[in-house]
């Protein structure tokens, strides 16, 4: 099953099962690590990847199989023994205390000490110092962790991985959250990591980086081994049929639809030192793309269409009228919906009912005499839970539980069961796997059919140039580019959106 | 094409029984039914009146705490506004106006005075913790300033028959029927109207509470109002069942309540809690109270034992938790270090 290689691989993992209670989270996980190489660990959510992680890194113990470092079988009952025989595991999302300096972050509980026992100040910031150099990036030893870049932060939490002489690194879906330029630099350590002979484990749900940076790739589906592949010897499709177990078809189901009169024009928006002067027009049955760096002021031009924020001048009109800024509801009664980046903080209530979730922005059509009953909002949350094809046993089950793909559902059920207009979509398949994202592919292609406006903001450029009809192009809060698809190339793209010279001006 | 849902999870019976507030009602049932047939006297006449006529602010002012609660926030400052009402009422009525005048004046006060917790809470955005133990010092301290250390009891007897009549002869004062009302109109409130989904999503998760459309700043300063005419309400009828508007009324009494209505099963952090446990919680320290008093128990002994209950009713989430951890991991095999089961669908983080 492994692929036939010579030598002791640094970390294997051979059959290794893990359930919680009767579920099972890995029923036959298995990888091989070889020192001074990059290996891909691929698979829709819910095959096992983040259990599988977790083992190695000492957060749950296995039920059964074997786990040998360096050939030897070991066995972490804590996340401190896994450090200790040197693996180092850096999160989407990293830990890092904020009111503690960069180098006390990276000596976090070793702080090297001088005489008399007290704290080695200087050593520490030299040490930080030279690991920064390493790594070749640039931040201040002595500032707070407090305002850091997430790429930021996971470069402090690799410098940390370093200064404890880490063999294996894993990084589980390290740029979700980071912009192209924090990518490569992120990439080129990777890469250096791997010079320097550590073996390194690297998730991601993003093809273009996987085959770009790794040279294995090991495919998980339902908690099993499925297969390991050079990375030169095969391709996206063979990745993609292997996760999935059946062939999903197109990614980019996108089919021209007829375009009609201008729903949401934006004239001239500014808010004083996040976006300049915006304008831009989104028409019926159009799909209009919002590219740009992270930080370059997509979300927050979306935030203040729709009302969560506030701006300082300019004008938003919804099919010919002006809507009043600043306020959420009067973009909802215009007709516009917006399913926000960050699903769990601001597009659901986890901790309440998919009902609940569903009729939330609808509920005040539902009662009757002012009076809403639970009944009313089933009744309503059911059909278009149904369109979905959410995936629950019943309408009053919590939203916390789900897979991030069940709950990206849930949200837009909760907007397209306004009947908007406008759809404002930002980020519309991050972190969910590939089926759903075909799936919610294929539902924008058909809204706009349907004549439906679309604003789609997203960081994964194949997404953008698949769905988009035209591609606006954000760069430090001014648009920098208009792009009709025909014309839209990653080169393109990528050249307006770091085009910091036309945004000055 | 399309999936069909079933609507709930669980039959009726589990869903409406098998509560934290029913949990609550049937220890109350438990102490009755104990007092009944061990504590002496408790089932005579007066019992039930006194035991109403002393627990009737609690059960007014735990009406809008609990929905201020449920949005995450709190209002230490309740007992003040009932003791700033109850001079205003003993002042204005000395001054010559009647007592529905100078009643519905001290009410307005109340108003004014929550509108001025819920103005810093919700709109200047401080939290509630602290500017209500502000106001909790402010509005005692404009109370006690107003009237000194002096009391007024000159109020007119009709008015103080009325706070402390029964309806017939069933022994359940007259002020009960306001309560019922008020509590009537806030469970409609709460369960069943669009502001009390908010309510809840306000105290889940305010920022998609503000996304979805929920005008989270109005619901916020409308509860406090709420909470600050309820109080003053409670405040008149304070001063009117013992005859006597005094600056120091009812000190303390927002610790009664908030620890009622958590033992009622609304959460401290916000989004849980209904009203009916509330109501249910608030008997439950009234009778016990009520039949240790009867079995000549000090007072101290009295407030030792409702203490320990809030603190077990608060823990009992966890420990329950902890307890069905437990068992689900002695019967599956395998140990593990892990209690927390991992949602598998979940994102990894």
């Amino acid at each position: 099953m492994a692929t036939a290689h010579t030598g002791v691989p640094t970390l294997e993992l051979r059959d290794v099962a893990k359930s919680f209670g009767a579920v099972v989270a890995l029923e036959s996980g298995s990888i091989r690590a070889e020192a001074g190489s990059i290996h891909a660990l691929v698979g829709e959510n819910g095959a096992g990847k983040s259990t599988l992680v977790k083992i190695v890194a000492g957060v749950h113990r296995r039920d059964s199989g074997e786990l040998l470092l360096d050939g030897e079988s070991v066995d972490f009952g804590s996340t401190a023994e896994s450090k200790a025989r040197g693996i180092a595991v850096i999160y989407q999302e990293p830990t890092l205390f904020p009111d503690l300096s960069v180098t006390e972050n990276i000596f976090m509980g070793r702080q090297p000490t001088g005489a008399g026992r007290r704290i080695d100040r200087s050593a520490m910031y030299a040490e930080t110092e030279g690991l920064f150099e390493r790594l070749g990036v640039h931040i201040d030893p002595r500032r707070l962790a407090r305002g850091l870049s997430i790429a930021d932060q996971q470069i402090i939490e690799i410098a940390k991985a370093i200064s404890l002489d880490a063999r294996v690194l894993i990084m589980d879906e390290p740029t979700a959250a980071l912009s192209g330029v924090e990518v490569d630099r992120l990439f080129a350590v990777a890469r250096s990591l791997r010079d320097e002979g550590r073996a390194l484990i690297f998730i991601s749900h993003r093809f273009d980086e996987v085959f770009e940076l790794c040279d294995t790739i090991t495919v998980l589906r339902d908690g099993s081994y499925i297969d390991t592949l050079k990375t030169a010897d095969t391709n996206v499709d063979e990745i993609v049929a292997l996760m999935v177990g059946r062939e999903v078809g197109d990614l980019f189901p996108k089919t021209p639809a007829p375009v009609g009169q201008a729903v949401l024009q934006v004239e001239g928006l500014s808010s004083r030192g996040v976006f300049h002067d915006v304008s831009f027009e989104v028409r019926a049955g159009e799909i209009v793309g919002l590219a740009g760096l992270v930080g370059a002021g997509r979300s927050e031009i979306a935030r203040a269409v729709f009302g969560v924020d506030g701006y300082d001048s300019g004008t938003v009109s919804l099919a010919g009228r002006v809507v009043p800024g600043g306020n959420p509801r009067a973009a909802i009664k215009a007709g516009m919906a917006f399913v926000p980046e960050d699903r769990r903080k601001q597009g659901l209530v986890t901790e309440a009912s998919v009902a609940h979730n569903v009729a939330g922005v609808i509920r005040s059509g539902l009662s009757k005499a002012g009076l809403l009953t639970q009944k009313a909002e089933s009744q309503a949350a059911g059909p278009w839970a149904g369109r979905l094809e959410v995936k629950t046993s019943a309408l009053d089950m919590n939203a916390a539980t789900m897979s991030g793909g069940n709950q990206q559902k849930v949200v837009i059920a909760k907007w397209l069961a306004t009947n908007p207009k406008l759809l404002i979509i930002d980020e519309p398949t991050r972190g969910i796997d590939v089926g759903t994202k075909a799936e919610v592919h294929r539902l924008l292609s058909e809204l706009a059919n349907d004549g439906m406006a679309i604003l789609m903001i997203s960081s994964e450029l194949p997404e953008v140039l698949g769905m988009a009809d035209r591609v606006l192009v954000v760069c430090e809060g001014r648009i920098t580019a208009d792009i009709p698809r025909a014309e839209a190339t990653p080169e393109n793209v990528m050249r307006a959106a770091t085009d910091t010279l036309e945004a000055q001006r | 094409m399309s999936r069909e849902y079933a609507p709930y999870s669980q039959p009726l019976w589990r869903r409406l029984l098998l509560t934290r507030e029913w949990a609550v009602i049937a220890l109350l049932a438990v102490v009755v039914l104990y007092s009944l047939a061990n504590v002496r006297n408790f089932d005579g006449p007066l019992t039930l009146t006194f035991l109403l006529l002393d627990t009737a602010p609690i059960l007014l002012i735990a009406l809008p705490m609990t929905l201020v609660i449920v949005t995450g926030e709190i209002d230490l400052s309740v007992a003040s506004i009932v003791g700033l009402s109850s001079v205003l009422l003993g002042v204005l009525h000395e001054a010559g106006l009647s007592i529905p005048v100078a009643g519905l004046l001290a009410i307005l006060a109340g108003v004014a005075c929550g509108a001025f917790n819920g103005f810093l809470v919700a709109y200047v955005g401080l939290p509630s913790l602290a500017v209500t133990i502000g106001t909790l010092a402010l509005f005692r301290g404009l109370a006690v300033g107003l009237l000194g250390t002096k009391a007024i009891t000159d109020f007119p007897d009709s008015w103080k028959d009325l706070a402390t009549a029964t309806i017939g002869d069933t022994g359940v004062p007259v002020v009960m029927i306001l309560f019922v009302v008020l509590a009537l109109l806030f469970t409609l409130l709460l369960q069943f109207t669009t502001f009390g989904r908010g309510i809840y999503d306000t105290g889940l998760n305010p920022e998609a509470a503000h996304f979805t459309g929920v005008n989270v700043e109005r619901t916020k300063f409308i509860l406090f109002v709420l909470s600050g005419a309820v109080s003053a309400l409670a405040g008149v009828y304070y001063t009117l069942r013992f005859g006597s508007a005094r600056g120091d009324n009812a000190v303390g009494l927002e610790l009664q309540v908030i620890a009622a209505v958590l033992l009622g099963g609304v959460s401290i952090f916000g989004g849980r809690g209904k009203l009916h446990g509330v109501i249910a919680g608030v008997l439950l320290i009234g009778v016990i109270s009520s039949a240790l008093r009867l079995e000549s128990v000090q007072v101290s002994y009295t407030n030792v034992i409702i203490g320990l209950l809030l603190v077990a009713s608060v823990m009992s989430p966890s420990v329950l938790a902890w307890v069905s951890g437990k068992t689900a991991r002695r019967n599956k095999r395998g140990p593990g270090p892990q209690s927390a089961p991992v949602g598998v669908g979940t994102q990894g983080r």
